[in-house]
């Protein structure tokens, strides 16, 4: 029995190790092989180990091109992603705490709200409208709301099923002690619901961080650029420098890459720390 | 754990914060914006935006435009903003119009998309300027809707053809083909010697319309009436003589002159097969002529152009396709708007041609008066100016009409790759067409 | 986090006891913490949305707008492409949404389980959800290219002869994509998973084990009820994305070519594009009735099942 777990162990890990190489990090690899490449060379679209290695050159020609755009969109992404999860996780958790816990005639209609939110796609033109009229548009606060409003449905849709599995009786312990509705959420319950909050805050980020298309329409303007619209540098209508396009997507990747890593350790010790071990 | 829940805290906390300050501060700041402005000293000191789109191209020949204005106009102050390319920039600039977002100045393309933008409504009138005379007729056409002219020129025309390599020409003891007859028996002849006679790259789907647009010259010659007719609902691509045009898409890949990999290839790729020898013709416009020498700097000289050949070789003629357009939105008014027309007035003088020229080589005829195409100019830009020379030039359908269907290259691409016979495609164009027509309250829809 | 831990095993045994009064609900979970969610989301949501639906009814330039009733829906359903994306769009949403439920538990499984290298293994399978769809669409299309990609250089070498035309030829484009799309997503769906295997209580997998039970039954037995919550989230959430699925078709094909791979969002994205405003937000609302009408009655289904369990 046990050399038949052992072995198994070792036969699924390797056969995982072989098909995950191929078919996820082959194309990462691709990713940086191109980036390394000259002009030319990139354009014959080949895998090959780049001749004249030049990622730096690129990785610098990439900072510098259009007045170091990407810089300044390197900050601008970093206020919006940090600032919009943020509010998201705050308050998407005081909506899935709720309504978890409280039977109200609201309930129906904030699962509708939540499942509107999810289904329907938004309407560019007249959201800019709204925004006008509260002095919102062309604002990063503006784009911030506008991101912490499409992604709220996910985040509360997430939230609530982990919220279900904490015991009502930690709410009335805590609320037995003289805790008001404050301190129950932000002292007991936020704490416990950590690791969905970590969940939430990389998946959020990373849909937040790669938004393409809510940037392009709420916030107009070189200066304002955030790193996915950096790739339009690259592509155009007549030429595509794959080289320095793809030297961008790695930039681009690499701070959710970091993001991960940092908190992956986070999501799998609050999760083992509950449950099953080996 | 407390580090942890501490940080976050301050974390919302800020973001709140941040969040209150930066709406107070965006409250503020078109305030801030104008007092700077009038820092400067004099009265007419201003900054102007200007709003281009990003391609390389536009951004180097607009970087060279104003840094020539500013010297001669030390007073204003022009800043460059950009936006995407095709039908995403379409949507940004009736976007920002829409919602009176626009910078002071912007380019946009003249013609149908020009049209499209509710001009009357949106864009400062120009007729009565005074620097209007120096502009091309074919120009003002291409901008003006309901009797009046919107727009200076952004940059040259440019002629829709065949792009050829000559060296294969010469090899093959071809002549340039003066008929569709004639440029088809080339093909064969290219064929034979192991040769793709036509490339095309319908990965850049834009570029599959070619053969279908270039044509137009030849269906006003046998119907000169034929846009005026088709504005008014009255002639069809179903029917000929326009049914030709996609006929013609069909003709080469029934024949097989098409390169093996036209289904995912771009317009960089076709034009890297046509300056390699791979390829021998390429349906385009030439504003791609830049990118190819960049390729080959010796590309310059044996690659040529011809325009679309018809059925009749006595009216062999090139379909031109007008500069895009500068414009003023309404929004932008008092000194701004002042500002905005000296700079438009400049853009229409020979300077503007020379500093722009400087940045990027012209790839046809300038539309002010005065300027002209340099004399060491790509050879294809030459063959091009000649049919200028000669006077057998019409503008493409597009410039007379405001009618475009959106899906024309998805249907290009369907008849140009077999997968729907030119028939079926001209008369799914025709039904892409009535949208249009429907949108802009034509009458007789 | 160790005493919420326990107290969360100490309840899934006991399992939940009392109801706390009307009272102690009012108190202890006020309704006004929907308000700052609900503020944003009404402002910058649904007065849009709302705003939005009287557009379907109008021929709209942006710039003017006049009423045409019905016009624009019999407009779209006459769309020569609109049937086929039709088909295409529930194609795409059901195998997107089937490949990530069905992989995503079996990657979880095994990434539960004693594996070596788990941790390599988890964080590989991720690693694709922090790409943007814009890369991600870039990257493989290069890839796929016909002559010139990767894929079918090895193809050719493996096979000989030309390889297929993932996103060129018009009866592959489409799953070409669903591929793709499953490559990106397969990694958080299976991130649910492992939350959703994690929460089941460990002394299950003890009992099981104590009672002699093998891989397969404590699988069906225990996994794939207990995990059940995990698989109705990558359901619902997998089904939505899949219909509503934009970006990663927008930047492969265009739902080309012609129209082999054109969903219904990627249609209305092209009437915006075109400029038929009206059109395109009728087509917004003929989206939201397709998937409201499809997910709205599985996700009720699920949940009455998650709470029968």
């Amino acid at each position: 029995m046990n050399q038949i777990r052992l072995s198994s162990r070792w036969l699924i890990g390797i056969i995982g190790i072989l098909v995950t190489t191929v078919i996820f990090i082959i194309p990462f690899v691709f990713v940086f092989t191109m980036a390394a490449k000259d002009e030319k060379a990139a354009a014959s679209l080949r895998f090959s180990w780049p001749e004249n290695f030049r990622l730096w050159q690129n990785v610098a020609d990439v900072f510098a091109s259009r007045n170091h755009m990407l810089i300044r969109a390197f900050v601008n992404s970093g206020i919006l992603t940090v600032c919009s999860v943020a509010l998201m996780v705050v308050l998407g958790a005081m909506v899935a705490f709720v309504l978890d816990r409280r039977r109200s005639k609201l309930n129906p209609l904030v699962n509708g709200l939540i499942l509107a939110g999810l289904i329907i796609p938004p309407a560019v033109v007249p959201t800019i409208w709204v925004m006008q009229t509260l002095g919102l548009f062309k604002t990063l606060v503006g784009l911030i709301l506008i991101e912490v409003s499409y992604g709220l449905s996910f985040t509360i849709l997430i939230m609530r099923a982990f919220v279900h599995t904490i015991p009502r009786e930690i709410d009335e312990a805590a609320v037995v002690d003289g805790a008001g509705p404050l301190r129950l959420f932000f002292r007991v319950i936020l704490p416990l619901l950590r690791s969905v909050i970590v969940t939430v805050i990389v998946v959020q980020s990373i849909f937040v961080f790669n938004d393409f298309q809510n940037p392009l329409y709420f916030l107009p303007g070189d200066a304002n650029a955030t790193v996915q619209l950096t790739l339009y540098n690259f592509q155009s209508q007549q030429r595509s420098s794959y080289n320095l396009l793809f030297t961008d997507i790695l930039i681009i990747t690499l701070p959710m890459l970091i993001l991960y890593i940092f908190f992956q350790k986070q999501i799998v010790a609050g999760m083992t720390s509950g449950s099953v071990k080996g | 754990m407390s580090l942890y829940k501490t940080g976050r805290r301050v974390l919302v906390v800020g973001c709140l914060a941040g969040t209150l300050a930066l709406t107070a501060c965006s409250g503020g700041g078109s305030g801030n914006a104008t007092s700077s402005g009038t820092t400067g000293g004099s009265a007419a000191a201003q900054t102007i935006t200007y709003l281009v789109d990003n391609s390389e191209n536009a951004v180097n020949q607009t970087q060279a435009l104003i840094a020539a204005f500013h010297t001669a106009h030390p007073e204003i102050t022009v800043q460059m903003e950009t936006r995407a390319q095709g039908t995403d920039g379409d949507n940004i600039v009736k976007t920002k119009l829409a919602t009176g977002e626009m910078e002071d100045v912007f380019a946009y393309n003249s013609g149908s998309l020009f049209t499209a933008l509710d001009p009357a409504k949106n864009l400062v009138d120009l007729t009565g300027e005074a620097y209007m005379a120096n502009l091309t007729d074919s120009f003002k056409t291409a901008v003006t809707t309901g009797g009046k002219v919107y727009g200076v020129p952004s940059g040259t025309s440019d002629g829709g053809g065949i792009l050829y390599n000559k060296k294969i020409y010469e090899q093959l003891g071809l002549k340039v083909p003066k008929t569709w007859d004639e440029f088809m028996a080339n093909c064969q002849k290219i064929k034979d010697a192991g040769i793709a006679p036509v490339i095309q790259t319908y990965g850049d789907t834009w570029t599959s319309q070619l053969f279908v647009l270039a044509d137009f010259y030849n269906i006003s010659q046998q119907d000169a009436k034929w846009a005026e007719n088709y504005t008014a609902n009255k002639a069809k691509y179903a029917d000929e003589p326009a049914l030709t045009s996609f006929k013609r898409l069909q003709a080469v890949y029934d024949a097989g002159y098409l390169n093996k990999d036209f289904a995912s290839a771009t317009n960089s790729q076709g034009l890297q097969q046509l300056v390699d020898g791979t390829g021998a013709h390429y349906p385009m416009l030439t504003w791609v002529v830049g990118t190819y020498v960049a390729l080959n700097p010796d590309a310059a000289n044996y690659i040529g152009f011809f325009a679309q050949p018809g059925d009749d070789a006595a009216k062999n003629g090139l379909t031109a396709w007008v500069s895009g357009g500068v414009y003023i939105p309404t929004t932008t008014t008092g000194d701004k708007l002042a500002a905005a027309k000296t700079f438009l007035g400049w853009l229409a003088t020979p300077a503007a041609c020379e500093a722009s020229a400087a940045a990027l080589a012209p790839t046809g005829p300038y539309n002010v008066k005065g300027c002209s195409v340099p004399a060491d100019s790509p050879q294809a830009v030459l063959d091009l100016q000649q049919y200028f020379t000669d006077g057998n030039v019409g503008v493409a359908l597009e410039f007379l009409s405001p009618l475009k269907g959106p899906n024309l290259e998805k249907i290009t691409v369907e008849v140009g790759s077999g997968m729907t016979p030119a028939a079926a495609g001209a008369a799914a164009y025709d039904e892409d067409v009535k949208k249009q027509a429907q949108q802009l309250a034509l009458p007789g829809w | 986090m160790s005493v919420g831990t326990d107290l969360r095993r100490a309840n899934s045994r006991v399992g939940r006891a009392s109801h706390p009064g009307a009272n102690f609900a009012k108190h202890a979970y006020p309704l006004w913490f929907y308000l700052p969610a609900g503020i944003i989301f009404l402002t910058l949501f649904i007065v849009p949305t709302v705003l939005s639906f009287y557009f379907a009814f109008t021929r709209w330039t942006l710039f003017d707008s006049w009423f045409i009733g019905f016009d624009n829906f019999v407009q779209f359903f006459r769309e020569p492409s609109l049937i086929g994306s039709l088909t295409h769009t529930l194609v795409y949403g059901v195998l997107t949404s089937g490949l990530k439920v069905v992989l995503g538990m079996l990657l979880a499984v095994a990434l539960t389980g004693p594996v070596i290298a788990r941790g390599y293994l988890r964080s590989v399978t991720f690693f694709p959800v922090l790409l943007s769809s814009v890369g991600v669409g870039i990257t493989f299309k290069v890839l796929l290219d016909p002559y010139h990609g990767v894929v079918n250089g090895v193809w050719s070498a493996v096979f000989g002869g030309d390889g297929p035309g993932w996103l060129t030829d018009p009866k592959l484009a489409l799953y070409s994509v669903i591929g793709i799309d499953v490559w990106k997503g397969l990694g958080l769906a299976t991130l649910i998973y492992i939350a959703g295997i994690m929460a089941i209580p460990a002394e299950y997998f003890e009992a099981a084990r104590v009672d002699g039970a093998g891989f397969w039954k404590i699988f069906r037995t225990i996994i794939l009820p207990l995990s059940f919550p995990a698989t109705s989230t990558v359901i619902v959430l997998s089904l939505i994305g899949g219909l509503r699925s934009f970006d990663l078709i927008w930047t492969t094909t265009s739902g080309g070519p012609g129209w082999a791979s054109d969903v219904i969002a990627s249609v209305i994205y092209k009437q915006y594009q075109a400029g038929f405003y009206g059109l395109s937000t009728a087509g917004n609302v003929v989206l939201f009735i397709v998937v409201t009408a499809i997910v709205y009655p599985l996700s009720r289904w699920l949940n009455k099942r998650e709470a029968e369990l």
